[in-house]
């Protein structure tokens, strides 16, 4: 995973509640056994409408997407989130996600940030009159937004891997030898198999 | 400090625990499918990563394969690719590979502890959300994501945030003709799907005493049903003989490891942040009459008034209404499979039940071993040829109907009595109404054509008649 220090560019409005995983990947995407080749099916149904946001230029490979509350709702499909970074997405803004994705989201190092109502419609008041650049600050946990500037949460641990360069597995690999030291102290002592 | 037997299994797993970090947890075994894994395998690719310790994974295929004599060919080009992509992955990694022809194919949940694979206090792993069938030999078993997947084969580990412990103690003596399957399904009704979010059940108490190692996995299976992360059940002698001569099971080092496990129960006094008590004494057979597995009740139950949607949803779609009886439903096809209820004993039960008697002739009934062992047993035991002269069906070992993901499927707006775990929309094929059960309820409702109990076929000391 590359590190992410900063999320800078267009924002793309999408003013929709309760978007979920059927809706961000539709079912019959997933029986491939790859994980990629998702983006091109991404909000598929949305789509079919040509004044949809994702149907408009300037929204190409923008980076942060603001949407509505309990996105990603739905199913654990992990071909969401591979889903929207195809489409160039690197943060997505809203009042809530759903929990598995949510989830899902910190094992692909897609940054979620949740935003209370006030600022999410100035926010989406802004970048539906004309075209916003937001900047995200992770180390300084600030979003900035011609004149919005607001704080987020966010878990310490993803902190450290996104600000690194971590995904979870390089986390993991990190620790590599302590690992083996311990599987090795394991056997016949509290694992017999 | 007094602890409780998740306490126990989660310390002796853990590598390193940095404060505000999720603990690397060591995962001594990862059972891998057709359906979970292959964007898992392209993980170790492009990192150039091997998977750290082939002997701690075995893979089978289970989910998609067909469950016809003939099962070699598949039909479904999808479906046939999956399996060739698991056949190529892991010859190319040198996973243990359990294919169609051999004598340990079966589903994942059921090969594992019949191998010996499962054992007391390890951390074991699957791309499948019924993992915790594992548990009813004390072990920590959860189901994990496929990037988590990924994350065990390169590195034997997962990044975890400790759970929260329920206790469940089920209380007495079982009527006869109810299980295990009863008192889960129970439990579920009682709590809700999301009613153990974010813990690990310990199931305790005297009905689990004497219970058989099938019965408990049908137990601890069905834990994810109510939002557990996982479901387990201490070790005792029991879990012991089960074990003691299977495959994988330790040899010479037997009694270092019963010595240890027999220190895997909950320390009087330790702390559970939930506890539960249900007496199954005076429970009936459970049967779902909804489309989530907590819409369910007791056999001679009416079906609840509730106002809220997703009873109404649930109820046009199953074509029942408030205040109906389950009792006496027709149904048109029913199925004992999976790994609920697709072991050995669950054969046992369907068979003697369907024993000299015929199935109802607009009936179809397919029965499906977990496993290639669990059917070589049952032929052994002259269960196949009962089972076939009933005019039910028996089938090659698979998941089969329990997901409509292969070619057993239920047709749509027919109605299906299933010893399964999900009775979700579609389920067991689009459109198709799916009530879950046990095998001894699936097999009595079999013969009569429509949703009947068992009882009539049980002698009060809970034997067959
Ligand atoms: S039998 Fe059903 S629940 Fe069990 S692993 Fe197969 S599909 Fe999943």
């Amino acid at each position: 995973m590359k590190a992410v220090k900063h999320i800078t560019g267009t924002a793309i409005p999408m003013n929709i509640n309760d978007i979920d995983t059927d809706i961000i990947i539709p079912a019959q995407y997933l029986t491939s056994t790859s994980q990629s080749g998702y983006g091109e099916h991404a909000f598929a149904r949305l789509k079919t409408n040509p004044d949809f946001v994702l149907n408009q230029d300037k929204y190409q490979q923008a980076p942060i997407l603001l949407t509505g509350s309990n996105f990603g709702c739905g199913s654990s499909r992990e071909h969401a989130i591979w889903a929207i970074q195809e489409l160039g997405i690197k943060a997505i803004i809203a009042p809530s996600f759903a929990d598995i994705f949510a989830n899902n989201a910190k094992k692909n190092g897609l940054l979620l940030i949740q935003q209370p109502d006030e600022v999410m419609s100035q926010l989406i008041l802004q970048t539906t009159i004309s075209e916003v650049n937001i900047a995200i600050d992770i180390q300084s946990q600030t979003i900035q937004a011609k004149n919005t500037t607001s704080k987020f949460e966010l878990d310490e641990f993803f902190k450290h891997c996104l600000i690194n360069g971590l995904d979870e597995l390089d986390y993991l690999m990190s620790n590599i030898e302590k690992i083996k030291d311990f599987k090795n102290q394991q056997k016949n002592r509290t694992l017999f198999i | 400090m007094n602890k409780n037997i998740i306490d126990k299994i989660w310390d002796a797993h853990i590598v390193k625990q940095n404060p505000e970090h999720p603990a690397i947890l060591a995962i001594d075994f990862c059972l891998v499918h057709e359906v979970t894994s292959a964007q898992a395998f392209d993980t170790l690719r492009h990192k150039s990563l091997p998977v750290l310790d082939t002997t701690k994974l075995l893979a089978t295929v289970d989910h998609s394969i067909p469950t016809r004599k003939n099962r070699h060919e598949i039909f479904d080009q999808m479906a046939k690719a999956q399996v060739q992509k698991l056949r190529d992955n892991t010859a190319e990694f040198e996973v243990p590979f359990y294919d169609m022809d051999s004598s340990h194919q079966g589903i994942v949940h059921v090969v594992g502890p019949e191998l010996g694979i499962t054992q007391p206090g390890m951390t074991i792993v699957c791309g499948d959300s019924h993992t915790a069938t594992h548990g009813a030999f004390g072990a920590l078993a959860f189901g994990i994501g496929t990037s988590t997947v990924g994350h065990v084969f390169a590195s034997g580990c997962l990044l975890m945030n400790k759970p929260k412990v329920m206790k469940v103690e089920f209380n007495g003596k079982f009527q006869a003709g109810v299980s295990a399957k009863d008192a889960i399904m129970k439990l579920i009704a009682q709590i809700g799907i999301g009613g153990a979010n974010g813990h690990v059940i310990e199931y305790t108490g005297s009905a689990l005493t004497d219970m058989s190692m099938e019965a408990r996995m049908t137990l601890c299976n069905m834990s994810i049903e109510c939002g557990a992360v996982a479901g387990l059940i201490a070790p005792d002698n029991i879990t012991y003989d089960y074990l003691k001569t299977k495959q994988y099971a330790p040899k010479e080092n037997w009694n270092k490891a019963v010595d240890y496990w027999n220190s895997l129960k909950s320390d009087t006094g330790c702390y559970y942040d939930h506890e539960i008590l249900i007496d199954v004494s005076q429970l009936k057979p459970m049967v779902s009459w909804g489309t989530n597995p907590q819409q369910a009740i007791e056999i001679d139950q009416v079906i609840p008034k509730s106002s809220d949607d997703m009873t109404k949803n649930a109820l046009d779609y199953v074509q029942l209404s408030a205040g109906d009886k389950l009792m006496n439903t027709d149904l048109d096809w029913a199925f004992v499979g999976s790994c609920t209820n697709g072991r050995i004993e669950d054969l046992r039960i369907t068979a003697s039940i369907l024993k000299d008697r015929k199935i109802a002739s607009n009936m179809t009934f397919y029965i499906v071993p977990g496993s290639e062992q669990v059917m070589k047993q049952a032929a052994d035991e002259g269960l196949i040829n009962i089972i076939n002269q009933s005019g039910a069906e028996f089938r090659m070992p698979g998941c089969s109907m329990c997901l409509g993901m292969n070619d057993d499927k239920v047709p749509a707006g027919k109605r299906c009595i299933s010893s399964t775990n999900r009775n979700f929309v579609g389920r067991q094929g689009t459109g198709s109404i799916t009530h879950l059960a046990s095998p001894a309820t699936v097999a009595a409702s079999a013969i009569a054509g429509k949703i009947v109990s068992a009882n009539q076929y049980f002698c009060a000391n809970g034997d067959i008649k």
